[in-house]
């Protein structure tokens, strides 16, 4: 698949899977995946900046929004040769993952897509997924059943 | 008034390199890392992100280590950091719903869609003393279930969701989409303070007191019938949307604990009956502090349902001006900094009183005016 065939819509949906999967891996497993990538060349818009992003939650879970707290977030710009223009917010204060993920986000813009979804994307997703797993399976393991217990004579 | 006072530079530098060194203790003790603080420390990395109202473990874990595990002094020091960046803006709110669900409970339905999931809780323990863990533990592997039972895993509806669908329960206030949110961090609170700025407050306000409030509602004074509906803890995405992208960015998960009180009811003779409630939410495993929060979030809700307002745990401007343990600490703990020119006014003062009181006596006994003199 490349970019080129792909709607706006497909594009940001592939998008946002990206920067979902990146953002739940370590910046180790992100560089060891694109180490096979060939990079272009690239120019950087905004070179990595630490910041915060106030977290809201709703009241009462479903409701009007309230502000809970505040997160460190990092954002990143990097621009390609070809105009693609990639993007980072990611929690946390690594500079470099921030800059990894920009690099990601304007490759799967252009010719590349195909290569960062095969050799950086989809194997963090199926990692990510087995954590989830077996994260699951523990926490299953867990579940109770209480029982009530009638007194006296039934 | 507190006066700033000159001197002792070079007493207050020797003071901070002693309690560099108290930190640090036996030099023969390993140092701890930041790593250990949050995996081993977990419990205080999470309070100490939610009343810092910082979300970030690493941050969370340096400031505990700064503060030689004083909580309070480690909330502090988040607070001081966060001032120091800039803020990008504010994310979507959170899917509590969607979340990937590490603990699951209801103490109101034993049979609840989804099931009741104990995950890693205190809860059922005997707080007996373990001295295996005096020594290195190698704690057994955890069970996990077959993987059938885990990705058959029955979607997991909130407790208040199920409540909602017969009506037996009040809906969430719904403001419309794009309505101000308040924000206690830009704007100082002003009394009365509606819903979002409470539960604001309460988010980031002491345990302690919060929970002292919450266990005064349930001893009487303010009575609200709490149940716990639910308590959930998980992963749940938060999602930015960043003018510049052009969409809702996802920026990684974190962990919350939500909590929701079901409590006694409300009616008119326009509306039948039905059960009210008060939440919690919390960053990271906080359950103490969520069920803390959803007590006195419903609470202060006694205006709102026409109750009279009479328990400290009602009064809002009584609990918000008083539940910020960065502020309440800030005022304390400045009594012990120099206030000489204010005490020496006062000693002038109490002097001054003291001649009058005894030239008063004086003229009625003047044998204690010569005493006096």
């Amino acid at each position: 698949m490349t970019a080129a065939g792909a709607t706006n819509d497909e594009i940001t949906t592939l998008r946002r899977r990206a920067m979902a999967v990146l953002a739940d891996s370590c910046l180790d497993d992100i560089a060891e995946h694109m180490s096979v990538l060939t990079v272009p060349p690239y120019q950087e818009l905004r070179a990595p900046e630490n910041g915060l992003v106030m977290v809201r939650g709703r009241i009462g879970g479903d409701g009007s929004p309230f502000n809970l707290g505040e997160a460190t977030v990092t954002r990143a710009a990097v621009k390609l040769a070809g105009g693609e223009v990639g993007f980072a917010y990611v929690l946390g204060r690594d500079p470099h993952k921030a800059k990894l993920i920009a690099v990601c986000d304007a490759m799967i813009q252009s010719a590349d897509c195909a290569h960062v979804l095969d050799a950086v994307v989809q194997p963090l997703e199926r990692a990510m997924a087995a954590r989830r797993q077996q994260q699951d399976a523990e926490t299953a393991a867990t579940r109770v059943n209480f029982f009530t217990l009638v007194r006296g004579e039934g | 008034m507190y006066v700033a006072v000159k001197g002792g530079e070079r007493a207050i530098e020797n003071a901070h390199r002693l309690l560099a060194h108290e930190r640090r203790g036996d030099a023969s003790v390993p140092e701890l890392s930041l790593k250990q603080i949050s995996e081993q420390l977990s419990l205080a990395v999470d309070r100490v992100m939610t009343e810092g109202s910082l979300y970030d473990r690493e941050l969370a874990a340096l400031a505990i280590k700064q503060a030689r595990g004083d909580l309070i002094e480690a909330i502090f020091l988040a607070r001081a950091f966060r001032a120091t960046l800039p803020r990008f803006g504010t994310s979507e709110p959170v899917e509590t719903g969607a979340m990937q669900v590490r603990r699951r409970i209801s103490a109101t339905f034993k049979d609840i869609p989804g099931g009741q999931i104990l995950g890693p809780t205190f809860d059922y323990t005997h707080r007996l003393l373990d001295p295996s863990l005096a020594g290195t533990s190698a704690p057994e592997a955890p069970a996990a279930a077959d993987s059938d039972a885990a990705t058959d895993a029955a979607p997991m509806p909130r407790v208040t969701d199920i409540l909602g669908h017969d009506g037996l329960i009040e809906p969430s206030p719904v403001a419309d989409e794009g309505a101000p949110v308040g924000d206690l961090t830009r704007e100082p609170l002003n009394f009365p303070a509606d819903r979002d700025l409470r539960l604001q407050n309460l988010a980031r306000g002491d345990e302690g007191f919060l929970l002292a409030l919450g266990y005064s509602t349930q001893r009487g004074y303010g009575r609200t019938h709490p149940f716990v509906g639910e308590i959930r803890l998980g992963e749940v995405e938060v999602e930015f949307l960043a003018e510049e992208v052009g969409f809702a960015v996802p920026l990684g998960r974190i962990t919350v604990t939500e909590c929701q009180m079901v409590n006694q009811f409300k009616g008119s003779a326009s509306e039948p009956p039905c059960f009210t409630r008060g939440y919690g939410l919390a960053f990271g495993q906080s359950e103490r502090k969520s069920m803390s929060m959803a007590l006195v979030d419903r609470a202060l809700r006694a205006r709102e349902f026409g109750d009279d307002v009479k328990a400290p745990a009602q009064d809002e401007e009584f609990v918000l001006s008083h539940s910020d343990n960065v502020q309440a600490t800030g005022f304390v703990e400045h009594l012990k900094l120099p206030h000489y020119v204010d005490f020496q006014s006062e000693l002038g003062l109490i002097r001054k009183l003291r001649r009058e009181f005894a030239e008063a006596q004086g003229e009625r006994d003047p044998q204690l005016q010569e005493a006096a003199e």
